[in-house]
C-alpha cells in the first residue's frame, strides 16, 4: 500500500495542513489575536533546533558511539538553563533596535556597518549550506527507503543517480516553493512571521510524537521494555561495545567540543536566532522556555539509545545504515502506518529547519548583501523608485531558491562522504565564528567594526581551510593529497593538522584554530583604536542593555513629506501610513500631517525601515532624505556621553585639563614670583639710586656754589670742600658695596681660605677703627675674647664683617657714653663672636628686615635711609660672607636695651666643600 | 620784607648747602629735619615756601605735603618737593598732593633758585 504516490500525497497533505495553520495564525495576528503569544508555543518553536539530524542522525550516532549523540543536546540545555540572561538581553536589544537577523544584529552593534552585515551573511550562507544539504539527504533517503517497502533497500550512492531521477532534487524544489509561499507572501512591516512560528511549533509536536511512537514501538512492541533491550544488548559482544565506548578517554575532548559547539549553535544559527530572538513575542516567555525547551530535548532523546541498540541487534552488521533505523525498524516489522508517520515526522523536522533557515538567510541576503549593493549602484535608479517592496520580495524569493540550490549542490558534491551528524557539525563550527562578535558585542564596549571584521574573516577562512575544503577533498572534488601533504606540499599547512597540531578530531582541531584566530583578530584589532562615536553609541545600546532606541544620531531633520514616501517604498503605502498614524497618535497628535519634523520622527522612520530592510540599509536610506545639519557642540557632547569608551576619553580630557590647570597655576605662580622679583629689583634700583643721588646732591650743590662764588671765605670753603670729600668717599663706598654684594650673590666672589686666628682678626679690625671710636669718645671693650680660636675662612672677608659690625655699633651708640663690647668664645664645634652696644636697640619686627637689602619698611622704618646710617648694605653683605662659611649671623635686641650682633663659624670648617670649590 | 623759606630734609650736608645758598639769595631761612618738625615749623614760622624732601624719618614728605595743603590758613604756601626718587609715579603723586613743583636730586643750584623766585614772584 505504500506506493510512491501515497507517500507524495501524504507529504503534500501534511504541507498543506502546515500552510493552513500558518495562514490562520497570520490571519489571527492581523486581527490582533496572536496565536503564538504563549511560552509553550515559543518553547515548541525553539524545537526547530531538532532537525533530521536529530530525528534520524541521533540514532545513527548512538549506534556508532553509544551516548556520543548526547552533547549536541547538552549544549542548548546548558545555554537555556544557565545562560537565559544572555538570551534575555539579546531579545531586549533586538526588539529595541528592530533587528531582523543575526547579520543585522552584528552589523547594528558595530556601528550599523554594511560591510559587517554582508560578511556575516556570507559566512552564514556558506556555513549553513551543508546543513541544508543534510536535510535534503535525509528526506530523499527516507523517501527512497520507504518507497521500496516492504523491501529494505539502502539508497544508491548520490552520484550514481542521474540528476533528474534524484529525489533530493525534487525535495529541494518542493521545499523551495513551499518556503517561498510561507515566508514571502507579503513583506511585513515587522520582521516577524507569526504564521511561520505557529507552523514550526506544530512541526515540533509532530516530530516529537513520531519519534516517541517509534521509541514506544521498539521498546514495548518489539521488546519487553528498556531493561530487556539493554540486557539483550549486553549479551551481544559487538553491540555491547556501544555502551562502553563513550567512556573511552579520547571521547572526552570531543564531548567538550560538541557541547561548546551546540551551545553556540542553538543561539547563533540563523534559524535559531530567528526563532529565539527575532520572532520572540514577549521576553518573559523565556522564563518558562528555559525549562520547557530542555524538557523537549530530553523527550526527543529519550528513546535514541534503545532504538539504536535494537537496530544493531535486529539487522546484520553492514546491511542497514544506522541513520535509517528509526524508519527501517517499523518497516521490518510491517508497521506501514507507523513507518509513514515516521517519514512525516522526518519531513517535518526537515521542513521546519529548511523553512526557518532559508527565510532567515534570505532576509540576511536581501537586507545585508543585495540591497546595500543595489543601492550603491546609482545607474539602477533604485533610490528614485516609488515602490521597492515588490523588489524586496523578489530578491528574497530568489535568495531562497538559490540557497536551496546550493544546498542541493553540496549534497551532490559532498553528501556521500559524511554521516548526517558530521555534515551538521561543519555548519555548527561555521556559526560558532559568530560567538566572539555577538557575545563580545553585548558584554564588551571596546569592540570595533574593524575588530569584528578581522575576527570574523580570520575565523571563517580557517574554518573553510580546515573543515570545508577537506570535506570537498574527501568527496573527491579536490585532490586528496592536499589533506595528506598540506597546501603546496608544505607539511605545516596540512588542513587537519595545521602547524603540526595533531591528536584532535577534525572538529576540535578546526575550532581551536578558527576561534583562536577569530578572538585574536577581534580583540587585537579592536584594541588598536578607541571606538568611534557611532560604534560607541551602539555599544552603549547593546552592552548597557538600554532598550530605548530614542537617542538619535541624526543631527538633522526631515519632515513627514520626505519620510512617509520613503517608508511607503519599502513597506507599501498602506502599511506605512498606518504606522505613521500610530506614531502620530502615540505623540498625542490627530493626523500624520501634524507630526513635527524632528529627530524623533526620523528615528521612528528609521526604525520602521530597519524592520523591513535591516538597520544598516535603513540608515543609508534615511540619510538620503535627512538634511543633516552639522552637529552642534551640545549634541556632539550628548552623543559622546553615551559611551563609556568615550567617557574614558573624556576622563583623559579631564585629566589633561587638570594638568593644564595645574600648569597654568604653576605658570601663574612663576609669573607672580617674577613680578615680585621684578618689583624687588625695581625697589632695589630705586633705593640704590636714592642712595647714590643723596651724596651727589651735596657734592653738586657745594661744587656749584664754590664754582660760582670764588670769593667764598676760606672757612666756608674748607668746610664745603671737606663735605665734598666725605660725600665722595661715601659714594665710592656705596658703589663698592653694591658691586661686592652683586659678586657675592652671583657666586663670582674669590675666596682665599686659610686657618685664621679669630682673636687676631678682631684686634686688627678694632685697630682700624680706633680713630673713629676715639673721635666719638666711645669705649671699645675687647676683654671678652678667648685666645687661640681658629676657623677656616677668608681673612679679608672676615675683617670686612668685623669692621662692618663695629662701625654699625659705633654709628648707633651715643657719643661720649657709647660702649661697644666684643666677645669671642669656642665650643666643641664652633666659634661664636658677638658685638654688643648700648644704642637705641632694634624692634623685634626689624630683626630680620635689617639683613634684607630689598625689604624696606615704609616711612620711618626704612632701614636703608635711617640716619645716621651708612649704605645699608653692610649687614646683607656680612650675612652672605658668614653663611658662605656655613655660619650664622643674627641680632639679639630690644628697643632701649641696645643691640647684640652675633655670628658663628664652624671651628675647623673642614666639612666645608665650598672652600675648595671657590678657589684660592 | 624778605620771603621766608622752610627747608625740610634729614640729610645734614644737603641742609647745610641749601641753607647757605638761600641765605645768600636773601631769603629768611629755617630748617626742619623730619616731617613732624616740618609741620610745627610751618605753623610757627609761617613760611612763604617749603623745600620738602620726600624720604624722611617719622613722616614722609608726601604726608607733610598733604597736611600742609589741608590747612586753610596756609593757602598761599608754595611747596617744592625735593627728592632723590625720580620715578614718574612719585612726581605725579607729589603734584597730585598739591606740590607746586617737583625737583629731583641732584639739582642745579641756579635752577632751584630760579624756580623759587618764579614761584614767589
Amino acid at each position: 500500500m505504500l506506493q510512491g504516490w501515497v507517500i507524495v500525497l501524504a507529504s503534500f497533505l501534511y504541507l498543506g495542513v502546515l500552510f493552513a495553520i500558518a495562514w490562520y495564525a497570520d490571519h489571527r495576528s492581523d486581527h490582533g489575536r496572536s496565536l503564538i503569544a504563549s511560552p509553550l508555543v515559543y518553547a515548541l518553536s525553539l524545537g526547530v533546533y531538532c532537525t533530521t539530524w536529530t530525528f534520524y542522525g541521533s540514532v545513527g550516532r548512538a549506534a556508532a558511539n553509544g551516548i556520543g549523540f548526547l552533547p549536541i543536546y547538552l549544549g542548548p540545555t546548558l545555554l537555556f538553563a544557565l545562560g537565559g540572561f544572555i538570551l534575555y538581553r539579546m531579545i531586549r536589544i533586538a526588539k529595541a533596535n528592530r533587528i531582523t537577523s543575526i547579520a543585522d544584529f552584528v552589523a547594528s552593534r558595530y556601528g550599523k556597518s554594511q560591510l559587517l552585515g554582508g560578511l556575516v551573511t556570507v559566512i552564514a550562507v556558506v556555513g549553513v549550506i551543508p546543513y541544508i544539504a543534510l536535510q535534503l539527504k535525509a528526506v530523499s533517503n527516507s523517501f527512497t527507503i520507504l518507497g521500496n517497502y516492504p523491501e529494505i533497500v539502502m539508497p544508491a550512492a548520490v552520484g550514481a543517480v542521474p540528476l533528474f531521477q534524484d529525489s533530493a532534487l525534487y525535495v529541494a524544489m518542493i521545499l523551495a516553493a513551499f518556503t517561498i509561499l510561507f515566508g514571502t507572501r507579503h513583506l511585513d512591516a515587522t520582521e516577524r512571521h507569526e504564521g511561520m512560528v505557529a507552523a514550526i511549533a506544530v512541526e515540533s509536536v509532530v516530530k516529537l510524537v513520531a519519534f516517541l511512537a517509534v521509541g514506544a514501538f521498539v521498546v514495548w512492541g518489539m521488546h519487553d521494555g528498556v531493561g530487556d533491550i539493554f540486557a539483550r544488548a549486553a549479551a551481544v559482544p559487538e553491540v555491547a561495545t556501544r555502551l562502553d565506548r563513550a567512556d573511552a578517554p579520547a571521547a572526552y575532548g570531543s564531548w567538550g567540543t560538541l557541547i561548546f559547539l551546540s551551545l553556540f549553535a542553538s543561539l547563533l544559527l540563523p534559524r535559531q536566532f530567528q526563532i529565539a530572538v527575532v520572532e520572540n513575542v514577549d521576553a518573559t516567555h523565556l522564563n518558562r522556555a528555559v525549562w520547557l525547551f530542555p524538557l523537549y530535548l530530553f523527550l526527543i532523546n529519550l528513546f535514541v539509545l534503545p532504538v539504536a541498540l535494537a537496530g544493531l541487534m535486529h539487522f546484520p552488521p553492514g546491511t542497514v545504515d544506522a541513520d535509517t533505523f528509526v524508519l527501517t525498524l517499523p518497516m521490518a516489522h510491517q508497521q506501514e502506518t507507523l513507518a509513514l508517520f515516521v517519514f512525516i515526522g522526518g519531513l517535518s523536522a526537515a521542513t521546519g529547519m529548511v523553512i526557518v533557515e532559508t527565510i532567515a538567510l534570505s532576509t540576511m541576503v536581501c537586507n545585508d548583501l543585495v540591497m546595500p549593493l543595489l543601492l550603491r549602484m546609482p545607474w539602477l535608479g533604485l533610490a528614485a523608485k516609488a515602490d521597492l517592496s515588490g523588489l524586496l520580495l523578489e530578491i528574497r524569493r530568489w535568495a531562497i531558491a538559490i540557497i536551496l540550490g546550493l544546498g542541493y549542490l553540496y549534497f551532490r558534491v559532498a553528501g556521500e562522504a559524511y554521516a548526517l551528524v558530521s555534515i551538521g557539525l561543519i555548519s555548527f563550527a561555521a556559526v560558532a565564528q559568530f560567538a566572539p562578535v555577538v557575545l563580545g558585542g553585548i558584554f564588551w564596549k571596546g569592540g570595533t567594526r574593524d575588530g569584528a571584521v578581522a575576527g570574523l574573516a580570520a575565523g571563517f577562512v580557517l574554518w573553510a581551510y580546515t573543515l570545508l575544503l577537506p570535506s570537498f577533498a574527501k568527496s573527491g572534488w579536490l585532490p586528496e593529497g592536499f589533506i595528506a601533504h598540506g597546501l603546496f606540499g608544505i607539511e605545516l599547512l596540512r588542513p587537519q593538522q595545521l602547524f603540526g597540531l595533531g591528536g584532535l578530531d577534525e572538529i576540535t582541531h578546526c575550532l581551536v584554530w578558527s576561534l583562536l584566530a577569530n578572538l585574536g583578530g577581534y580583540i587585537g584589532i579592536s584594541l588598536l583604536r578607541v571606538p568611534n562615536a557611532r560604534e560607541a553609541r551602539q555599544a552603549t545600546l547593546f552592552v548597557g542593555g538600554a532598550d530605548v532606541a530614542g537617542h538619535s544620531m541624526w543631527g538633522g531633520s526631515a519632515g513627514v513629506g520626505d519620510l512617509l514616501p520613503l517608508a511607503a517604498r519599502f513597506l507599501g503605502r498602506e502599511r506605512a501610513e498606518e504606522a505613521f498614524q500610530r506614531h502620530a497618535r502615540s505623540r498625542g497628535l490627530r493626523a500624520i500631517d501634524e507630526l513635527p519634523a524632528d529627530a524623533r520622527l526620523v528615528n521612528f522612520a528609521e526604525n520602521q525601515l530597519a524592520g523591513a530592510i535591516g538597520s544598516a540599509s535603513a540608515r543609508v536610506m534615511v540619510a538620503s532624505v535627512v538634511k543633516e545639519e552639522p552637529l552642534g557642540i551640545d549634541e556632539v557632547m550628548n552623543i559622546l556621553d553615551e559611551a563609556s569608551q568615550v567617557r574614558a576619553y573624556s576622563r583623559e580630557l579631564e585629566e589633561k585639563s587638570q594638568e593644564l590647570t595645574r600648569a597654568t597655576a604653576e605658570l601663574r605662580d612663576a609669573n607672580e614670583r617674577l613680578r615680585e622679583l621684578d618689583r624687588m629689583k625695581d625697589d632695589f634700583i630705586s633705593t640704590v639710586t636714592h642712595e647714590l643721588r643723596t651724596p651727589l646732591t651735596s657734592i653738586r650743590a657745594f661744587s656749584e656754589m664754590l664754582h660760582e662764588d670764588p670769593k667764598t671765605d676760606l672757612e666756608q670753603r674748607t668746610k664745603f670742600l671737606g663735605i665734598i670729600v666725605s660725600e665722595t668717599v661715601r659714594l665710592s663706598r656705596l658703589i663698592n658695596q653694591i658691586l661686592d654684594l652683586a659678586k657675592l650673590e652671583s657666586g663670582r666672589a674669590e675666596w682665599t681660605v686659610t686657618a685664621i686666628d679669630v682673636d687676631e682678626v678682631i684686634h686688627e679690625a678694632a685697630d682700624s677703627l680706633t680713630a673713629l671710636f676715639a673721635e666719638k669718645r666711645v669705649t671699645l671693650d675687647l676683654s671678652g675674647l678667648d685666645k687661640g680660636l681658629t676657623v677656616m675662612a677668608d681673612r679679608d672677608r672676615l675683617m670686612q664683617v668685623m669692621v662692618n659690625l663695629l662701625s654699625n655699633a659705633l654709628k648707633f651708640v651715643p657719643a661720649d657714653s657709647g660702649m661697644v663690647r666684643v666677645g669671642a668664645e669656642g665650643t666643641a664645634s664652633e666659634v661664636r663672636v658677638s658685638v654688643g652696644d648700648n644704642g637705641p636697640g632694634i624692634h623685634a619686627d626689624d630683626h630680620e628686615v635689617i639683613f634684607d637689602k630689598f625689604r624696606q619698611g615704609s616711612g620711618g622704618t626704612d632701614v636703608l635711609t635711617d640716619k645716621p646710617q651708612g649704605t645699608g648694605l653692610g649687614l646683607p653683605i656680612s650675612r652672605q660672607i658668614i653663611e658662605y662659611f656655613n655660619g650664622r649671623l643674627w641680632v639679639e635686641s630690644a628697643p632701649g636695651a641696645g643691640a647684640r650682633f652675633l655670628f658663628t663659624l664652624p671651628r675647623q670648617a673642614g666639612d666645608n666643600d665650598k672652600k675648595t670649590g671657590g678657589g684660592t | 620784607m624778605a620771603n621766608r623759606i622752610l627747608i625740610v630734609d634729614d640729610e645734614p650736608n644737603i641742609v647745610i648747602s641749601l641753607e647757605y645758598l638761600l641765605k645768600k639769595e636773601g631769603f629768611e631761612v629755617k630748617v626742619a629735619t623730619d616731617g613732624e618738625a616740618a609741620l610745627s615749623q610751618a605753623a610757627d614760622f609761617r613760611p612763604d615756601l617749603v623745600l620738602l624732601d620726600v624720604m624722611m624719618p617719622k613722616k614722609s614728605g608726601f604726608e607733610v605735603c598733604e597736611s600742609l595743603r589741608a590747612d586753610a590758613t596756609l593757602a598761599d604756601l608754595k611747596i617744592i618737593m625735593l627728592t632723590a626718587k625720580g620715578r614718574e609715579t612719585e612726581v605725579t603723586k607729589g603734584l597730585a598732593l598739591g606740590a607746586n613743583a617737583y625737583i629731583t636730586k641732584p639739582f642745579s643750584t641756579k635752577d632751584l633758585v630760579a624756580r623759587i623766585k618764579t614761584l614767589l614772584a
